[in-house]
């Protein structure tokens, strides 16, 4: 018995260096959202500087939709881009983005140059509708089912794989749901 | 002497908030209670400061918040209860009690008792050996 012991604080180390080994593997910038299955947050923007399509929560509801939170200054924005534009252009889904904390105008000329995929956009000066969906940093991605809740959140650009494997299906799914 | 002066000066100067004249509240009161609780919220870009701490924008955006909730009548737990319900407990620089937290406030004390227990029943064996007495039997430790 106490020689069995004599092996306790060996085992309680290995126990605890395999806890830190998967632990420090995780990335910490990836913070689940308290939002997922909740409803959308209710809120009204203005449109853009330069564009006449505001964005409302009630422009959303009904529809499965992609609320995409970008800025003409976030550079992983503009990584995402293109994808967002095969996107509009292959998918049935409504797109919405939250122009988050741009000048006015920065946020058109932006589209203009890149293309345009967004069926409505808001424009949040003040960042406080993105406070509300708890953004730490563009671009987030979330999806909205019919219902109107919040369904998947992406940190971080869409990129090409990360749409095929992670938000497609999804999006799939919530649109064969009644 | 202008060496001991900068080091005295060193000491005692307090640490710089990044809170902006703008921001701050007419009323000493509630913008204590603004301070306080700026301090325990997490600024979600940085991670690792407080809010009070960082002069992330967002950071900014968030100490905004607390102040116009604070204005607009809230008490310091329906503010703290704003951030939480937009940002989860994660927000919150001291994880609160609760069933998921449960293992990591009591980690100390199980750990502490654990390393007690482990050099209780070690320093029990060494006295035995001490004692001369290795079969077995109980010796009562001498007082």
């Amino acid at each position: 018995m106490t020689r069995a012991l004599l092996f306790a604080p060996l085992i309680a180390f290995a126990a605890i260096a395999a806890w830190f080994a998967v632990g420090l593997r995780q990335d910490p910038s990836r913070i689940p959202s308290v939002l997922i299955d909740q409803p959308l947050p209710t809120f009204t923007l203005p449109a853009i500087e330069g564009r006449d399509n505001p964005l409302s929560s009630e422009y959303v509801k009904g529809e499965v939709a992609l609320i995409n939170v970008f800025a003409s200054w976030c550079i992983p924005c503009a990584i995402e881009h293109p994808v967002l534009m095969q996107i509009a252009e292959d998918e049935d889904i409504l797109i919405a983005g939250i122009n988050w904390k741009e000048k006015p105008g920065d946020g058109a000329a932006w589209l203009a140059r890149l293309g345009d995929p967004y069926d409505f956009i808001g424009d949040d000066a003040d960042g406080r509708v993105a406070i509300d969906f708890g953004v730490t940093g563009a671009p987030e991605t979330f999806v909205v089912d019919r219902k109107g809740r919040i369904r998947l959140k992406q940190v971080g650009p869409i990129t090409e794989q990360i749409w095929e494997q992670d938000i497609r299906p999804v999006v799939r799914r919530l649109q064969a749901e009644e | 002497m202008m060496r001991l002066l900068i080091i005295i000066v060193a000491l005692f100067a307090s640490s710089a908030f990044a809170v902006e004249p703008d921001e701050v509240l007419d009323d000493p009161a509630l913008e204590q209670r603004a301070l306080d609780i700026s301090r325990n919220l997490r600024c979600v870009v940085c991670q690792s400061q407080s809010i009070d701490d960082s002069d992330a924008p967002l950071a900014r955006d968030m100490r905004l918040i607390v102040r116009e909730r604070l204005v607009a009548g809230d008490t310091d737990t329906e503010v703290y209860a704003y951030l939480v319900a937009r940002y989860g407990d994660y927000v919150l620089l001291k994880p609160p009690v609760q069933p998921n937290t449960y293992f990591l406030w009591a980690a100390p004390a199980l750990i502490l008792l654990a390393a007690g227990g482990g050099a209780w029943v070690f320093l029990k064996q060494v006295r035995k050996s001490a004692s001369g007495d290795d079969d077995g039997e109980e010796v009562e430790p001498s007082s």
